[in-house]
């Protein structure tokens, strides 16, 4: 049962981190700001879940895994909210979201 | 492999510092400070630090970064063109590093049990806390009442500080018949167009200002105390001024009762120091407060991490509102 659970921990840890590096490649290889931030949500998001739970299954059913719950609820409010308000000030600040477009970019031609 | 963590930490913190001294938008200075800071908690975390660390994280990377945005809003956000003494204070910070870095040569090796840092007090410490203090968090032990002069003393410091804003920014605040009062619908306010970050911070709020009382209470027990539950109530208040506006943070907490609290909160500090001469014993000795020495001291300890959640969270509020009521002169 304790080594079942050590697998099962061990696949979503290392599949939040492949969500994680997925995201980090993304944050740095997407054209334009938009479609960054859509690559770094995968890390608040998924990366964040299957991370986190991954832990709690360490943990077992105790204090630590309560907390960490706590944590996740708390990210998850919070990582979609950060988004939204980044997404909000870089429209304000006149970047258009354009698909194609790698205007913001400080290489950009 | 703490080892390891703790030298990708430090690459990255020197690679931020030399960021933040680099760019020259001031706005992305202070966001590198924030990453700064949670960078150092971390460090100081893996160091098992912890109470420290909540301290950096709520108020270097939370409050600091506020109150620098807050500062920024008065100004531009582009740094001005630098002096010409640059060759000089290249040579006095060279300087300054050399004589650092020879400094640190005469330092003992990461975690050697014979350093003087574990040879002085600190066994003492460790040894002696059950005993005189009966609480396991050995830091609060040290903090609130081995070294209560010294937390004594920070506390009138972060007062001090918090007069020294009020004296220099509220000489120009608004006449109070002036100010409209703020419905719940004004959408003119704060964040309020916005309604997702508007919704998840009122719910948020009471859950960071219920965190902050756990971090005040469970101090003797875990991280945590006064400081850093201060920091964290004032962060909830804050979330709420952005989002809701100054004036209805205002109406909650008015600017009277954060003078009180801090006022309220050193005098706290002091007069649980000036009983211990009344009940028959030295200043801030908190044993005679109660007929058992260790309850004595459990209460005391209470008492003084109170006085100075009171006094962080009344100077941290009090600063923001001054800096907030400036911008709208």
């Amino acid at each position: 049962m304790a080594m079942l659970l050590d697998v099962a921990s061990w696949i979503l840890l290392s599949a939040g981190g492949v969500f994680v590096l997925v995201g980090g490649i993304g944050a740095l290889r997407m054209p334009n700001l938009y479609t960054r931030m859509h690559a770094a949500s995968v890390t608040d998001t998924m990366g964040a879940l299957l991370v986190i739970a991954g832990i709690m299954l360490q943990a077992g059913l105790s204090l630590v895994s309560i907390k960490l719950a706590a944590i996740l609820l708390f990210l998850l409010f919070t990582s979609p909210t950060s988004s939204y308000a980044l997404a909000s000030a870089a429209l304000l600040a006149g970047i258009k979201p354009d698909a194609g477009s790698t205007a913001d970019r400080e290489d950009a031609p | 492999m703490t080892v390891l963590f703790g030298v990708l930490l430090l690459t990255m913190l020197v690679v931020t510092a030399v960021a933040i001294v680099r760019t020259k938008n001031l706005f992305v200075a202070v966001m590198l400070l924030g990453i700064f800071s949670l960078l150092i908690a971390a460090n100081f975390f893996i160091l098992d630090a912890a109470d420290v660390a909540l301290t950096e994280a709520a108020v270097g990377a939370g409050i600091s970064t506020v109150l620098f945005l807050g500062a920024l809003a008065l100004t531009s956000e582009f740094e001005k063109v630098p002096t010409p003494h640059r060759w000089l204070s290249l040579a006095v910070v060279t300087g300054a590093t050399l004589v650092v870095l020879y400094a640190t040569l005469d330092k003992p090796k990461f975690g050697d049990p014979g350093a003087p840092a574990h040879q002085h007090v600190a066994p003492w410490y460790l040894e002696h806390t059950p005993e005189y203090i009966g609480i396991p968090n050995v830091v609060t032990a040290i903090l609130g009442s081995f070294r209560g002069y010294d937390t004594l003393g920070e506390v009138f410091v972060v007062f001090t500080a918090g007069i020294g804003v009020l004296f220099l920014f509220s000489a120009r605040r608004r006449p109070a018949g002036r100010r409209k009062t703020a419905g719940l619908q004004d959408l003119d306010i704060g964040l309020r167009k916005d309604v997702i970050p508007r919704v998840v911070s009122r719910l948020l709020a009471p859950f960071i200002l219920l965190f902050g009382l756990y971090v005040q209470f469970h101090g003797e027990y875990g991280p945590g105390g006064g400081f850093q539950a201060g920091a964290l109530i004032a962060a909830a208040f804050i979330l709420y001024a952005l989002v809701e506006g100054e004036e209805r943070t205002l109406q909650a907490l008015p600017a009277g009762a954060l003078v009180a609290l801090m006022v309220g909160g050193a005098m706290l500090y002091g007069l649980v120091g000036l009983l211990g001469i009344l009940m028959g014993s030295n200043f801030l000795d908190y044993s005679v407060l109660s007929e058992q020495p260790v309850s004595g001291q459990q209460l005391g300890i209470i008492l003084i991490e109170a006085g100075v959640g009171m006094a962080v969270t009344g100077v941290l509020l009090s600063i923001f509102h001054a800096f907030a009521a400036r911008d709208r002169v």
